[in-house]
């Protein structure tokens, strides 16, 4: 990565509200105005009131939400390709070789062995699976998750057993920019500090970063820069 | 009209007409059934009314007509076919494979080799190769229209998935000129080889399911099979215990009241002219 | 990994129309999609969803639009209007098609090995030794016991059948699977086995999968992206996610909102 000056992912005006047809076409504007860049090596940490749409963001920077109005630039394959107006075939590739998401709660699948869990978006992007599991297996083990646990689906592991899992998942691949929905919540200090210093390592191999973290000591370790959003306008 | 006050071949010339044109069609398609407007003959569905109106429409006063069941000319249903013939159409009738223009046959093609000019009429229970595997007349129409055949080689298959080899004694399915699956009437798997580019022209009728298919000579008829498991004729331990022939069909038969086995020709004919060398005719 | 730009939609469909009679099934329907890709379409009964898998597979004749399909042998045709013949041997050969119900796309009557080895058979394949291999290699790969290769499918469970059936209908290598409902039926402990299946399946094998399913949560396990229909018209469509957590169109919210938690 040796564009500093230029932005990973930048939004312009970009504005998202929800009508809930189903409740008498209520309309919620969540989002409005937002402008927003990231560098490579940068890590953007929103800052907010509880509710003011700090999770939207992060779930429209992804595409999970569809924008109103605006642009989501994303540096992809050497150029620029705006997620809010892209195909959803192009969409999909940007999700799996640029832009990764860590949520905050693991979606489990039955019946899939952690391992695997973890070494799917290796596998994704084309590399063998033997290699990927390797490599999954190493992220574990600086996890803490023991490799006992390694050919059990997480179905039935602690919250912070599966958080941990999440994060090695969403690590892995190692996409040039990464979403992070409250990394250490549910963690204890010791992996805390485990993930604080795998997303910095992230961040100095150039990876562009926007988080929510409401946790004091990883928002100053992990933090270049925090966006406050806007106060929200409450429902007309 | 014949004595007996019977057309000529006991059908009117009209159904005649109708069948010949069915024939027509059935050579200029090798293997392709043709449906035809079967009549009313004096014996029940299963006992050869599709020969006997094929036979009927082709005959003629100066042919000589051969009739035989399971290879034997001297069974109930052969004598009764051939004199039948004799009443309704007054045709010199023999038992000789060599003398005869037209055949008539049920299950068996004679080991006498047919010349060019002679007719085989086969006589057929189920037209169908298809039918074990599907019952709707609507979908084996259309797997012939599309030569969709794969499904063929199912029945194959699974005969040597559960016993090794492929069991199939008879009515063995075959393919016609690279085309037309056909079924070539419950003859045993030695007799398919006779078929394949026979001088001999070869017409099957199936009374009652109406149908009329033709194999016109010298046209290639190929028995089914997989590279590695070939089509393979039965072989015998023993010759026949009348002539000694090693190459044809042979009967198990029961010889006497304790039980005692024989294995004889199954071809009447030709096993009589084994025995008594013919003088030059 | 082609970029996505280089690579042509492996089925194009255009305008799709059809009608019974005074009734119109499947309204101006169009969408591209991608080898890899896993298109779920879902609706309620009577949305067009079905007929619009019909149409796809060449099982019916639509009354008006195209579907262009990138055939292996013959390059870019259009389904919609290629002979009933043509139409057979590349839909059988090149696309695949998953029943709801197991028993509409086997044949009970014949072994699990045969019911599996048949579209090698109709393709050409004159091998029984190879036919045989083959065979044994995907039950092994649809988890059936590969002893079993023998042993008639009437006397397997329904999930075995309907993996049996998916094992048939992938041995040809098809780039394109239609699958109506495949869980549909089953127990749910099953249907999840089914599930993670067909999903390493078209993984491992960069299968492209039409999916039509009423239930929402397979659409969220499988599909990536998503199309809603409704009365015969697709309402809504986008990545699977985005359709299921941010939905605009009035039907699509009471879609979603209308699943039970568990």
């Amino acid at each position: 990565m040796n564009r500093d000056d230029d932005a990973m992912i930048e939004t312009r005006d970009l504005a998202k509200s929800f009508t809930l047809h189903v409740q008498g076409e209520i309309k919620l504007t969540v989002l409005d105005g937002i402008n927003l860049s990231v560098g490579a090596g940068e890590c953007v940490v929103l800052d907010g009131p509880s509710g003011v749409g700090k999770s939207t963001l992060m779930r429209t920077l992804y595409g999970n939400y569809r924008v109103d109005q605006g642009a989501i630039l994303v540096r992809h394959d050497g150029g620029q390709v705006d997620l809010a107006t892209a195909t959803p075939r192009l969409a999909l590739d940007l999700r799996r070789r640029t832009l990764g998401y860590i949520s905050q709660f693991l979606r489990v699948i039955p019946r899939v062995p952690t391992l695997e869990v973890v070494a799917e978006p290796l596998r994704a992007r084309g590399l063998g699976a033997q290699e990927a599991r390797e490599r999954a297996g190493a992220l574990l083990e600086r996890l803490a998750i023991p490799r006992r646990l390694w050919s059990l689906s997480p179905v039935t592991f602690s919250g912070g057993e599966q958080q941990r899992v999440n994060i090695a998942r969403g690590l892995l691949a190692g996409h040039p920019i990464l979403l992070v929905d409250e990394p250490t919540a549910s963690l204890d200090a010791d992996n805390r500090s485990t993930v604080v210093t795998l997303l910095r390592e992230a961040r100095s191999a150039g990876a562009a970063i926007v988080a929510i973290c409401h946790d004091p000591e990883a928002r100053a370790a992990l933090a270049t820069r925090f966006y406050r959003l806007p106060p929200r306008e409450l429902a007309a | 009209m014949t004595a007996s006050g019977y057309n000529f071949a006991y059908l009117d010339e009209q159904s005649k007409r109708m069948i010949r044109r069915a024939l027509l069609k059935a050579v200029a398609i090798p293997g392709y059934q043709v449906p035809f407007a079967g009549r009313e003959m004096p014996l029940p569905y299963g006992w050869g009314t599709g020969g006997i109106q094929v036979t009927a429409s082709i005959i003629g006063r100066k042919d000589r007509l051969k009739v035989i069941d399971q290879g034997a000319d001297d069974t109930t249903n052969a004598v009764s076919i051939r004199k039948f013939f004799a009443r309704t159409a007054g045709v010199a009738t023999t038992t000789r494979t060599a003398e005869a223009s037209i055949i008539q046959t049920r299950h068996r093609i004679p080991e006498t080799p047919l010349r060019h000019g002679q007719i085989m009429v086969y006589q057929v229970p189920i037209p169908e190769p298809l039918r074990w595997l599907e019952p709707r007349e609507t979908q084996t129409r259309r797997m012939h229209a599309l030569a969709d055949y794969g499904a063929m080689h199912l029945k194959l298959y699974e005969d040597i998935a559960r016993f090794g080899r492929v069991t199939t004694a008879y009515d063995y399915p075959v393919q016609v000129n690279g085309r037309y699956l056909m079924s070539p009437s419950p003859i045993p798997r030695l007799d398919n080889p006779k078929l394949d580019r026979s001088p001999a022209l070869q017409l099957f009728g199936a009374g009652r399911e109406k149908r009329i298919y033709a194999v016109p000579p010298f046209t290639s008829v190929k028995s089914l099979d997989f590279a590695d498991h070939p089509f393979a004729v039965e072989r015998w331990s023993s010759r026949c215990a009348r002539c000694g022939a090693d190459d044809s069909y042979l009967d198990e038969i029961v010889v006497d009241d304790r039980g005692g086995r024989s294995f004889i020709c199954s071809d009447t004919d030709y096993c009589d002219s084994r025995l008594r060398p013919r003088a030059a005719e | 990994m082609m970029t996505p730009s280089a690579e042509q939609p492996l089925l194009t469909v255009e305008g799709l129309t059809k009608r019974f009679g005074a009734r119109t099934a499947c309204r101006d329907i169009g969408f591209s999609l991608w080898p890899g890709e896993v298109l779920g379409v879902v609706g309620e009964s009577g949305s067009g969803k079905t007929t619009l898998l019909g149409c796809i597979a060449g099982q019916l004749t639509p009354s008006a639009g195209q579907v262009w399909f990138e055939a292996r042998e013959s390059g870019r045709v259009d389904l919609a209007a290629l002979a009933e013949s043509d139409r057979r041997r590349l839909v059988g050969h090149d696309m695949g098609f998953v029943h709801q119900n197991p028993r509409d796309g086997l044949r009970l009557d014949v072994s699990a090995g045969g019911n599996i080895g048949e579209p090698l058979m109709r393709a050409g394949m004159r091998h029984y030794g190879t036919i045989r291999g083959l065979a044994a290699e995907w039950l092994g790969r649809v988890e059936i016991d590969a002893t079993r290769i023998d042993e008639n499918p009437r006397r397997f469970s329904g999930g075995m059948q309907q993996r049996l059936q998916i094992a048939r209908n992938l041995v040809t290598n098809p780039r394109l699977v239609l699958m109506d409902e495949p869980t549909g039926g089953l127990d749910v402990s099953v249907q999840a086995r089914l599930l993670d299946l067909i999903r390493q399946l078209v993984a491992d094998l960069g299968l492209a999968v039409i999916l039509v399913t009423h239930d929402l949560g397979v659409a969220r396990l499988l599909a990536h992206r998503l199309m809603v229909m409704q009365d015969g018209r697709i309402v809504e469509a986008g990545l699977t996610d985005q359709v299921l957590d941010d939905p605009h169109e009035p039907y699509t919210q009471l879609l979603v909102s209308s699943v039970l938690p568990l």
